[in-house]
């Protein structure tokens, strides 16, 4: 299936003379502008990325931010209790129902999230017309441009109990139910709105799979009598089968993340039992009510389950022949 | 791209040859299916802003949200931006956006380029070290304590430095740098152009398209900040458009600060209060708006270079 390759082979490094290798510090005072150029970005990550890594650690601790005049002096001054904060999390069923939810929010999306983006790019693909595509294209691209905080705003006008669903079921005689706070039927209402939102953007990674099959394929099965179905058993569906099996490991690895703006705006609505994750749960019992350090120690939890998961899942990845996402070398 | 499929014949309509020819009932369910899609999408958008530039007495006679525009009447917009809440919003978000996109830009594109030679010295540890940041991340509250701890409670700055840097973003750019031919940097580097110099005169200008879509990124980001103003911002001046938004929106307040009840003069329309619904879905054109605006740029560019990254896999 080799097109001609227009592409210029990779680069051949340039062989050197056999000089003697270059000393450290001779490499040093050759590359030091380089390094010096990352040192800003560096600098920001120590401090707000790789800092609160560690400050981690205070979930073994009882935490009191009064103990002293800065959180540091706090840190310094708090008394060490060990694994006495995991101890209180895992005894509380709250933190259990979060665990649960997040779960569960996980497992609904896969099944009626992860399909989306795949049937929408399979239905833009069959497009003929170039310019109706780059118009649809570009409509279902722009939700994910626009902050969890406008997406449920805009549900809400639209679903909400004074919305624009609610109104026009009035004034057909109607009473439409408040989507907006109802808990049974949550799992769909923020299902809706992630797909609203990112099922256009998730598209794409499924349309540049489906343009790398060879079109030459199915012309050949067209020739011997493949009708449409089996095309596309055959040959569309292998040909994304490796984008598809990657995402869905990925998602899986990711089983702990479901968001956290998204349920922070609604859990008031619709009531802690529905919309409390992992997430808002660390935030609630950490900032909410200033436990501290068992939010922290909810936070690591997560933190450690689902490097545990992404790591699990990149194996999975490479067992099946994909390539994960480091490669294995 | 050129390949042999797209000198094969193709029929007027685009189907190639060997194509059946569509069912009537495929067409009609594929063009409801797409009809369906972008209503979905254009419908809440249309609404809003027709909304917004409704009178008291187009609301009421559609009983509230208003689906076809009888009049174009400003007063919501005029009333948001004469003081007052939104106007303040504004301010800060802009200013967050213009600030923080030009602090991420800068520490990105440097780093990005002082990584794109592999075989410079510590180059592998140094990529190490941003990498890592995919698998490790900050706790919520962990980075709570740090930014408050550095004094940053009711500091613009606190929306700002700690989303500063994307690991994600700095990837994509070093990409694109690393495809520039060296040879081209080698021959400045013979003519005694330092590192800075290449940087400024050579690299960024062939990548113009990149590094203004990856700046366009981090421009979403910061316009689109919430959360953070939630955790280190008490003060009412202080906040963003989206938090203004929630309150509006999700928190039911009414827009009182924002100007609502106030009455305003227009030419050509004499003296109106504009209606509370028409206040709170102007606050949701003004924070739609600026990703209206780069949206083009991004989909031009941006799209292309993530089919082509993904192809290559």
């Amino acid at each position: 299936m080799s097109a001609p390759s227009l592409v210029k082979p990779e680069a051949v490094p340039v062989t050197r003379s056999p000089a003697k290798p270059l000393t450290f510090g001779a490499r040093l005072r050759r590359d030091w502008p380089l390094i010096l150029m990352c040192v800003p970005a560096m600098l920001l990550l120590a401090v707000f990325h790789y800092l609160p890594a560690l400050g981690n650690v205070i979930a073994f601790q009882d935490y009191n931010p009064f103990a002293g005049d800065s959180p540091l002096q706090a840190f310094l001054q708090s008394e060490w209790i060990g694994f006495g904060n995991f101890q209180y999390l895992f005894e509380t069923p709250a933190f259990w129902e979060s665990v649960r939810n997040t779960l569960g929010i996980t497992a609904f999306q896969l099944i009626f999230y992860f399909p989306v983006p795949i049937a929408l790019a399979l239905l833009l693909n069959s497009i003929m017309s170039p310019r109706l595509r780059s118009f649809v294209q570009s409509v279902v691209y722009l939700p994910h441009f626009f902050s969890w905080v406008l997406v449920v705003s805009l549900f809400q006008m639209m679903l909400g109990g004074a919305g624009l669903i609610a109104q026009t079921a009035r004034d057909a005689g109607f009473t439409a139910p408040d989507f907006m706070t109802n808990p049974d039927t949550f799992y769909f209402l923020i299902t809706s709105q992630a797909i609203w939102k990112d099922a256009g953007w998730g598209m794409i990674v499924f349309l540049a799979a489906l343009a790398a099959i060879d079109p030459n394929l199915y012309e050949a099965a067209a020739a011997d009598g493949a009708g449409r179905m089996r095309r596309f058993w055959h040959i569309t569906l292998p040909g994304l089968r490796p984008v598809i099996v990657l995402l869905l490991i990925l998602r899986l690895g990711d089983a702990l993340n479901v968001g956290f703006e998204q349920f922070y705006l609604q859990r008031e609505a619709v009531g802690r039992d529905a919309a409390e994750v992992l997430d808002t749960y660390v935030y609630f019992q950490g900032i909410g009510v200033q436990q501290w350090g068992v939010g922290a120690a909810a936070g690591l939890f997560k933190a450690l389950v689902g490097l545990l998961l992404i790591l699990g899942a990149n194996k999975i990845a490479h067992r099946l022949g994909e390539q994960g996402i480091y490669s294995k070398s | 791209m050129t390949t042999l499929a797209a000198l094969k014949p193709r029929r007027p309509d685009g189907r190639p040859v060997w194509e059946e020819k569509p069912t009537l009932l495929g067409r009609f369910g594929k063009g409801t299916i797409l009809t369906l899609v972008v209503l979905l999408v254009l419908v809440p958008l249309w609404v809003v802003v027709v909304t917004s530039l409704s009178s008291t007495e187009t609301i009421d006679a559609a009983g509230g949200y208003v689906f076809l525009p009888r009049e174009f009447n400003p007063s919501a917009y005029v009333v948001i931006f004469s003081g007052g809440q939104v106007t303040d919003a504004v301010l800060v978000s802009t200013l967050v956006t213009v600030i923080g996109t030009a602090l991420s830009l800068t520490v990105t594109v440097l780093a990005a380029y002082g990584l794109s030679r592999p075989g410079t010295v510590l180059h592998r540890p140094i990529l190490f070290y941003f990498l890592l940041t995919f698998l490790i991340y900050p706790g919520m509250i962990p980075s709570y304590l740090v930014v408050t701890g550095l004094g940053l409670k009711d500091n613009l700055l606190a929306l700002v430095v700690p989303a500063a840097v994307s690991a994600f973003n700095l990837v994509v750019l070093r990409a694109f740098f690393m495809g520039i031919p060296s040879e081209l940097l080698d021959s400045a580097r013979i003519d005694g152009a330092g590192e800075f110099r290449i940087l400024f005169r050579i690299v960024l200008p062939l990548s113009r398209a990149v590094t203004a879509v990856v700046g366009l990124f981090y421009a979403v980001g910061y316009w689109n900040t919430f959360f953070n103003a939630v955790l280190y911002l008490d003060r009412n001046d202080l906040q963003p458009v989206q938090r203004v938004l929630q309150m509006f929106i999700l928190a039911g307040q009414s827009p009182t600060n924002a100007g609502a009840g106030s009455v305003v003069h227009l030419p050509g329309i004499g003296y109106t209060a504009p209606p509370n619904l028409a206040i709170k879905m102007a606050v949701v054109v003004v924070t739609l708006v600026p990703a209206l605006i780069v949206y083009p740029f991004i989909q031009r560019h941006f799209t292309k270079g993530v089919i082509v990254g993904a192809v290559k896999g």
